[in-house]
């Protein structure tokens, strides 16, 4: 039984640690200038808590098989613990653990701690039951304002805009689509029109929760390496849980070169 | 029979007639019983609810059989509806989650060793403690009444976030009369658990026998009297959160709900200002702690199987107290980490991601320790040890995989996929059932009289073992993969070349949620087939091991023990035996 | 290091001396020694300390459920522009100086017993009965008055809690009420029984604490930000 356990806990140990270690799962492409750095801490961890894990396991296995009582009078070792040793393992692992933290810090700082740079493209995200969409502010890049009452998914109002009435409405451009330019710095401001969604791109290394009541702008920038792949064409997913169409709530989000950008707003724009 | 009415005299009669005795009993070893059963059930009910789910999720276009009878709303033919599959795993969640992790290794095995490890004849308050089991259990039938109104059980998962769990049916199926049951059952769950926590304080402060330092309580003892702190800190709380989210409801104010908002067409002009934002902080200083009073009890539980079955003493006994209270105190400071991207200001998020992993310090101690007393022990490799081995393996595990989502930019690509799903099922789930398995093997002979089954008891645990690490690990993979939870059918191109995942996992479920028949096998087998149990089969320490199996009314009959030993004193060198029991009066020179 | 055992010699009485350690009660005691309250169904009594430590218990519960309600009240007058104070009912103050003489009364009372005068005791205990009774009524009458005045639970998040935090402060009142009334059915075996006095003890600790608990909630409510 003792061996048993040994090998069932080695072998899970070595199967898990294997498929991370052969990369069978792994992160989509990254597609945005401050995914390299997170994906590195994720690296990171993985290394340090991979090598606790192999650690702790193999010593609980080892320690099973080598301790079983075998039935030969042996008595245990008789003690109550070793304080040295609990300091040692107290030390070893706040350094550790709260070290690995401090090496994340400015990651999120470079995210949370800074606005988006002057001159970034604003986008509105609307987000409701169960669709995303999109406005670009037009020329005058002014966002006109929202008026309730107006809003009417039917004739495609989603923002309840007064194009009649409101001067920097005009111009707005609403998508369904998130086109932006590549290398160009993007703000986005979330708002959600009915309950919690949440703004979800894996290639950008980016999850926002959306909230109702509130507008929270999030900033990134496309890389060169998001026109590689897929033609540029990633999944925008809601990730908190909105009802019952949760699950098909999504969008797509197009990187364009600037030229292509433009063209695709201008052709947005005739659609209005 | 004049002085039989005298209050002291006699005293000792236990109640006569079934009632008494069975339903409305003050013992608390019946009350014990009464709540391990309400959590077998619940988990009974919350496992088959899970394997719908995963039924559902690789075969979406299954019938299954049956289910169209439970609800022909929710699975017209069998086939399950996508509000369906979130109202199942919103009950999912919260029957875990309250009705089994909270109640079975706290109410159920707390309530009744706890008086009989310290030596006390019942807990504090023997009516209060029956009230705590009858308000749990209407908390529980209100919770499952919700399956059988109109428009089906809530969907809005166990954390219920509003607006969507607050502006009612409005805002689609399910979160019509179906949420307000909720809201009521978790309210009425909070009073049941305050009360339980409030006598479980004062037993463990007040009713220890004499000798019974605190330095000498089993760290079972330890654990429960710890969870009880946290839990009657944390629960009141949540009970807060759930009278103004009810009153958000029905109440027409708006605490949590925001001015503007437009569900369904309609303009919800009756609200303003609210903020959803609050109720997440309010739920989560609950909910974190939650977490650890689901699985505090769970290392105490194992901390005093792996003793007795390694024949030596818990290796840092008090670095086992220290960590426990530590994991206690901190457990109040690390909710915001299941908020990072919730829109919460960042700089709290960094604070918050700091006591995150110190609090893995003590986790780390805990493990450390557990090896510790492995290291050098003469292993008896019963069932119930086996499910302390495992128990510690999932741990390790678990916790791990929380240092990713401690940290803000590692969160953020993880956060709401499959990889917090095993993250929590691992380290919370099913290393807590697994404790609650160690619990079962070890203390049935003491609760039942009989032993269990030990051959079926290792069939159940390596299938359990295998099968929860075949479902649980690869969940890691599909979350880095970017794998969304919460969702009820994969419809994405993205997904798709996942579903082999998947469909292994569901599997495993499957061939994990038929061992547990195993187990219910063996339990109820046991219980009147099983071989008859001596006063301390395991040759454990404690004061369950000196009375008869099962105890008497009053547990000890009258003589109350006095405790000369601290509680895991196996393997003495010189002692007469391999043991020396808490109440033997042999003199061992105190060798820290 | 090693330890010798020792087999003590058989029958001895466990003394102060050996491995028994020092007892007392609560964090580092046991449960002897001190008063013996009613008996447990099983038979031994419980120590009235038990009882106190129970109330500290329920009272710790009881703040924190407050405390979840301030901070709510605190956040969400906070970060909305929509927070319009609700001009409290003067008669609050009257039934704030009612329920601060209740809290005498029961003083007096607890005095009355200490002294031996049963009767005394009785008639304090009555009147902080219906001291406690006209506060719940001029609650009620204050409620009134704001309804008249077209303030009802939903008009405002300030009048939300107003009548969240008052309600919530009664009902627990009306529970210490439930206590006083126990209290006044049992006066006359309190007066005879010392043991019983620590119910008086319990019992007072939970009113003057529903008596601080509405003296600051009054002040939550009247101070604004």
């Amino acid at each position: 039984m003792a061996l048993a356990v040994a090998l069932v806990v080695t072998l899970i140990t070595l199967i898990s640690v294997g498929i991370f270690v052969a990369k069978v799962y792994w992160f989509p492409v990254d597609i945005s200038t401050h995914g390299a750095a997170m994906d590195h801490q994720f690296l990171l961890t993985l290394i340090i808590c991979g090598v606790i894990f192999v650690a702790a396991q193999l010593g609980l296995a080892y320690f099973v098989w080598r301790y079983r009582d075998k039935g030969d009078g042996r008595k245990a070792t008789y003690s109550h613990g070793n304080n040295k040793l609990e300091a040692t393992w107290t030390i070893a692992a706040a350094i550790v653990f709260i070290g690995l933290n401090f090496l994340g810090y400015n990651i999120w700082a470079k995210m949370h701690f800074t606005g988006a740079a002057p001159g970034a493209l604003k986008i509105q995200v609307q987000a409701q039951q169960f669709a995303f969409y999109f406005r670009y502010p037009g020329p005058d890049g002014e966002f006109g304002p929202t008026h309730l009452e107006k809003v009417d998914d039917a004739i495609g109002n989603f923002f309840g805009l007064d194009r009649a009435h409101d001067q920097a409405s005009k111009d707005d451009i609403v998508t369904a689509t998130l086109g932006i330019p590549v290398n160009r710095p993007v703000e986005l401001i979330l708002r959600s029109q009915d309950v919690e969604h949440s703004f979800f791109v894996r290639e950008l290394r980016m999850q926002q929760d959306i909230v109702p009541g509130m507008e929270i702008p999030i900033h990134f920038t496309a890389t060169e390496e998001a026109l590689k792949h897929n033609g540029g064409r990633y999944e925008i997913v809601c990730t908190q849980l909105c009802g019952l169409g949760h699950y098909k709530m999504r969008a797509f989000l197009q990187v364009m070169t600037e030229q292509d950008y433009e063209k695709w707003l201008q052709t947005q724009a005739a659609a209005q | 029979m004049a002085e039989a009415h005298a209050p002291t005299a006699h005293a000792q009669h236990a109640p006569q007639g079934f009632i008494r005795k069975y339903i409305f009993s003050l013992d608390h070893k019946v009350i014990g019983k009464q709540y391990y059963f309400l959590a077998l059930f619940s988990v009974f009910v919350g496992l088959l609810l899970s394997i719908l789910m995963r039924w559902h999720l690789v075969w979406p276009d299954a019938h299954i059989p049956l289910l169209d009878k439970l609800s022909p709303v929710g699975a017209p033919g069998g086939l399950m509806t996508p509000e369906y599959y979130l109202s199942l795993m919103t009950m999912h969640g919260t029957i875990m989650i309250f009705f089994v992790l909270t109640t079975a290794p706290q109410s159920g095995f707390g309530n009744y060793f706890l008086p009989i490890q310290i030596g006390a004849e019942d807990m504090a308050f023997p009516r209060l403690n029956m009230l705590s089991f009858w308000v749990t259990l209407a908390a529980l039938l209100t919770l499952l009444s919700s399956f059988f109104v109109s428009d089906g059980p809530p969907l809005a998962g166990w954390t219920a976030y509003p607006p969507l769990s607050a502006v009612g049916s409005v805002s689609g199926p399910g979160e019509g009369l179906g949420q307000d049951l909720w809201v009521i059952s978790i309210a009425l769950f909070c009073v049941g658990a305050l009360l339980g926590a409030l006598n479980f304080i004062a037993t463990t402060l007040e009713l220890r026998t004499r000798g019974m330092k605190l330095m000498r309580l089993p760290l079972t003892c330890w654990a429960w009297f710890i969870t009880a702190i946290v839990g009657l800190l944390s629960f009141a709380v949540l009970f807060a959160a759930g009278v103004l989210l009810l009153l958000d409801r029905v109440g027409g104010t708006s605490f949590f709900v925001p001015a503007g908002l437009i569900v369904s067409d309609k303009i919800l002009s009756n609200h303003s200002g609210g903020s959803p934002l609050l109720y997440q902080h309010l739920f989560w200083f609950f909910g974190h702690p939650e977490v650890y009073i689901a699985i505090l009890p769970g290392m105490g539980i194992t901390s005093h199987i792996l003793s007795c079955f390694s024949r030596k003493p818990i290796f840092g006994y008090r670095a086992m107290t220290y960590s426990l209270m530590a994991i206690g105190f901190l457990s109040f400071t690390v909710w915001g980490h299941h908020m990072f991207v919730s829109g919460m200001s960042p700089y709290t998020a960094f604070a918050f991601s700091v006591m995150t992993m110190a609090i893995g310090v003590p986790s780390a101690i805990k493990t450390f320790n557990w090896l510790g007393t492995l290291w050098g022990g003469r292993l008896r490799l019963t069932t119930a040890m086996l499910f302390s081995i495992g128990f510690v393996s999932l741990f390790v595990s678990g916790g791990l995989s929380g240092l990713f989502l401690a940290q803000p930019p590692v969160d953020v690509n993880l956060h709401a996929t499959y990889f917090v799903v095993g993250h929590f099922h691992l380290v919370m789930g099913v290393a807590a059932i697994f404790a609650m398995f160690g619990g079962t093997f070890y203390w049935f002979p003491k609760m039942f009289g009989r032993m269990m089954n030990e051959t079926l008891g290792k069939i159940h645990f390596w299938l359990t073992f295998v099968g929860v690490y075949a479902i649980f690990m690869p969940m890691h993979y599909l979350g880095v993969e970017g794998n969304v939870r919460r969702y009820s059918t994969f419809i994405d191109d993205f997904m798709q070349p996942l579903l082999p995942v998947h469909k292994f996992m569901s599997i495993w479920a499957f061939i994990v949620g038929g061992a547990q028949l195993i187990f219910i096998f063996n339990l109820f087998w046991s219980m009147f087939k099983g071989e008859k149990a001596g006063i301390n089969p395991w040759e454990s320490t404690s004061l369950e091991w000196t009375v008869p199996s099962p105890p008497p009314h009053d547990n000890f009959a009258g003589k109350i023990p006095v405790v000369y030993h601290g509680p895991y004193e196996y393997g003495v060198p010189g002692a007469e035996k391999d043991y020396i029991m808490q109440d033997s009066p042999e003199v061992v020179a105190e060798s820290h | 290091m090693a330890s010798t055992v020792l087999t003590p010699p058989k029958h001895r009485a466990p003394s102060k001396s050996d491995s028994i350690g020092g007892n007392g009660h609560g964090w580092d005691g046991d449960g002897f020694g001190g008063g013996r309250g009613e008996p447990s169904p099983a038979g031994r009594p419980i120590p009235l300390h038990a009882y106190r430590m129970g109330m500290y218990m329920a009272l710790a519960a009881i703040l924190m459920v407050f405390a979840a309600f301030t901070s709510a009240l605190v956040v969400r007058r906070g970060i909305s522009n929509d927070w319009v104070p609700t001009a409290l009912p003067g008669l609050l103050y009257l039934n704030t100086v009612i329920l601060l003489a209740s809290s005498a009364t029961l003083e007096l009372s607890r005095r009355a017993l200490t002294a031996g005068r049963g009767e005394a005791f009785a008639q304090w205990l009555y009147a902080t009965l219906v001291l406690g009774l006209a506060f719940i009524g001029g609650q009620l009458l204050a409620w009134r008055e704001l309804v008249a005045r077209g303030v009802y639970l939903s008009t405002n998040p300030s009048s939300s809690f107003f009548y969240l935090l008052t309600s919530a402060h009664g009902i627990h009142l009306l529970g210490g009420i439930g206590g006083l009334i126990y209290l006044v059915l049992r006066a006359r075996r309190i007066v005879s029984a010392a043991k019983q006095r620590t119910i008086v003890e319990i019992a007072a600790l939970y009113w003057h604490f529903m008596d601080g608990l509405w003296i600051y909630l009054l002040l939550l409510l009247t101070v604004r930000s």
